[in-house]
């Protein structure tokens, strides 16, 4: 009787862990191809293809974040992108820093006519430091915030539209030029990280599969916290706060604890996408862009941790065809993406691949259909 | 129908006596689990409750019936806590005042209330929804750590047998049956070890069939546990009360008390009964 109990499940199926393992082996490949292999060989990757995976992978770290808030604990936040672009930024002032020859500061501080850097800026030519600050900026800004917010039992529309006025806020903030991060320019021209050329194909492959490595490690992490009796109390404040209130549980640290979590994790994607992608201004907390992180995970299948991941590759990938092919359409295309999304497969593509397999399982009777009909089992 | 016995309880014999079921951590020297003094409610001059007198030893079913407007649910709002007595005390064991304490101390000292809607996890299996529902510390990094040892499965699996949902543990609780769900509910207040268990109208909406069972199911509680019952179905009730003690309330305060076969015979309960 004890062994049928649902006490000891892998964290994935075996077929999804050969799915995780091929396509992870199959990204780590690109960089690869692009050292290995000289242009015009048949299995040359060109630094192009590399640099935009690796972009996506930084969304699609974010996108896991973000559902691990949204898909499992029901709190829908409309401000991630600020968590991003802070973790952006705090890699982004060591490689400032990093390019800077001794005793000068960067163009926009000499523009203030700042002669050194300001006390905020201090210690930040260390590269562990700012590493710090990556987890650290979001992950004390989001505590805060969501401590305040949580405490208050601020919840739903509400919670989402205050996460927007943040991201807004904050962007603002970032659009002066006397806040000291380089005003709406922000910061580029990255010269050399720990001593290495940001721009070298060597310095890319290694941050490429540094990304590779973290997102995998992500999905394996917050996997394990979903599938924990942790997660199952996650999940229960998605359902019914109140019940679970009843049963001894506080939620406000539940909430708070996830929130953090996630925030950090949106700083780790942000740091790892600047080096790759060389600059980084407010526009990333510009409140389109959170919101552009909700359509990845709604598109992918919140609840999924994979459906993300999937999502955000698969929307960018969309989007870089679109403003290549029919640059003007793209907002539109999204738009109806997101409408159509939420009118016809609420659960995203995860949730149509589902429904076929069931339908599949269905047409062959002769096969046991334990995995889609577990409920019926010993009725 | 034999059930596991949960650790650290007495054995149920026939008509075993109340004082033997253990209240770690309540002072019950005097047998009585919960005493009402004298209480009165009164919400803008209307008396819902009008010194009410009532005691309930440890161990014991007792049911509470009476007419819509008895009380019986205001009774049970200040016995949990929602409510304050206008006048009057509730005593919870010899030393624990209850209408001096919040609603989340009463539940924390030991008195778990089914509402009349099941609040089941409808995304959670069964099993999940008792595990949730274990007493044990609920904090975020215990909770994320937590592992279930072998006393905790066997827990869970003795109160799956008791609430007759074993062998559908890994079924969603939203999939289940209206009765089920009321089933999974009682299961998840057991879960919990409340000292005081207080179930407000467990039948209403069940089937015949469900109806049964369900007094199966307080019958095997009986003994184990300190439960009041607050019940319109008269049926149900004679099925459960047998030869134990049922509450007629009326107008706010103790009406009737004795066995189901008194208190029916009694011509005050027959006239607030029948004759209105």
């Amino acid at each position: 009787m004890i062994s049928s109990f649902p006490v000891k499940q892998g964290l994935f199926s075996r077929p999804v862990w050969c799915a995780i393992v091929a396509c992870t082996v199959q990204a780590a490949l690109l960089p690869l191809c692009n050292l290995l292999f000289a242009e015009g060989h048949a299995l040359h990757v060109s630094a192009y293809t590399v640099g935009l995976v690796g972009k996506f992978m930084c969304y699609a770290l974010a996108a896991l974040a973000l559902d691990l808030v949204w898909g499992y604990t029901g709190i829908l936040s409309l401000g991630h992108g600020v968590f991003f672009a802070l973790g952006a930024y705090a890699h982004g002032m060591y490689l400032m820093r990093a390019g800077q020859a001794a005793g000068s500061v960067p163009g926009f501080m000499q523009f203030l006519d700042w002669k050194s850097y300001p006390w905020y800026w201090a210690m930040t030519e260390h590269f562990w430091y700012c590493m710090a600050l990556v987890v650290l900026v979001p992950g004390v800004l989001a505590f805060v915030f969501g401590y305040f917010a949580f405490r208050s039992r601020i919840k739903g529309v509400y919670f989402s539209i205050i996460t927007q006025a943040m991201t807004y806020a904050f962007m603002l903030l970032f659009f002066r030029n006397e806040t000291g991060f380089g005003g709406n320019n922000g910061f580029t021209d990255f010269r050399t990280i720990l001593g290495y050329s940001v721009t070298a194909p060597a310095t890319k492959a290694v941050l490429f599969l540094l990304t590779l490595a973290l997102l995998v490690a992500a999905l394996i992490g917050a996997r394990t916290i979903v599938s924990s009796k942790l997660g199952r109390v996650l999940q229960g404040v998605r359902d019914s706060e109140a019940r679970l209130m009843f049963l001894g549980y506080n939620p406000l640290w539940f909430k708070l604890f996830i929130w953090t979590l996630s925030a950090m994790l949106c700083g780790i994607a942000g740091a790892l996408y600047v080096p790759q992608v060389g600059m980084v201004n407010p526009s990333e907390m510009s409140p389109a862009n959170s919101i552009e992180m909700v359509v990845w995970v709604a598109v992918g299948g919140r609840g999924t941790l994979i459906g993300p991941i999937l999502g955000a590759l698969t929307v960018n990938g969309l989007k870089s065809w679109f403003t290549a092919a029919l640059p003007e359409l793209w907002l539109f295309a999204l738009g109806l993406l997101f409408i159509g999304v939420t009118l016809f497969m609420q659960k995203g593509m995860l949730g149509v691949a589902d429904s076929v397999r069931l339908r599949l399982a269905r047409g062959k009777p002769a096969e046991p259909v334990a995995a889609a009909a577990p409920a019926e089992e010993g009725a | 129908m034999s059930i596991r016995m949960l650790p650290g309880m007495a054995a149920p014999e026939a008509g075993a006596a109340y004082a033997r079921v253990k209240s770690p951590g309540l002072d019950t020297t005097h047998g009585a689990i919960l005493y009402l003094e004298d209480i009165t409610v009164s919400f803008d001059g209307f008396k819902a409750i009008n010194k009410l007198n009532l005691d309930i030893s440890v161990g014991e079913l007792r049911c509470i019936i009476g007419p819509n407007g008895a009380g019986k649910t205001t009774m049970m709002d200040v016995i949990t806590g929602k409510t304050r007595p206008t006048s009057g005390s509730a005593w919870f064991g010899q030393t624990l005042n209850l209408a001096t304490m919040s609603e989340a101390q009463i539940a924390h000292a030991g008195i778990g209330r089914k509402f009349q809607r099941p609040t089941v996890f409808e995304h959670h299996t069964v099993f999940e929804n008792l595990e949730l529902a274990m007493k044990m510390n609920k904090r975020v990094m215990t909770t994320l750590f937590a592992r279930l040892d072998s006393a905790q499965l066997g827990r869970i699996e003795s109160t799956l047998r008791l609430i007759r949902l074993n062998g559908q543990e890994r079924r969603l609780a939203g999939l289940l049956s209206h009765g089920q769900k009321q089933w999974l509910e009682i299961g998840m207040l057991l879960m919990q070890e409340p000292q005081l268990i207080l179930l407000d109208e467990p039948v209403a909406g069940m089937s015949d069939a469900e109806t049964a069972r369900t007094a199966e199911l307080l019958n095997e509680l009986r003994g184990k546990h300190s439960i009041m019952v607050v019940e319109h179905d008269m049926g149900f009730v004679t099925d459960i009360a047998q030869q134990g003690i049922v509450t007629v309330l009326h107008e706010g305060s103790v009406l009737a008390q004795g066995r189901m076969e008194q208190v029916q015979a009694d011509e005050r309960v027959i006239e607030v009964y029948l004759g209105r």
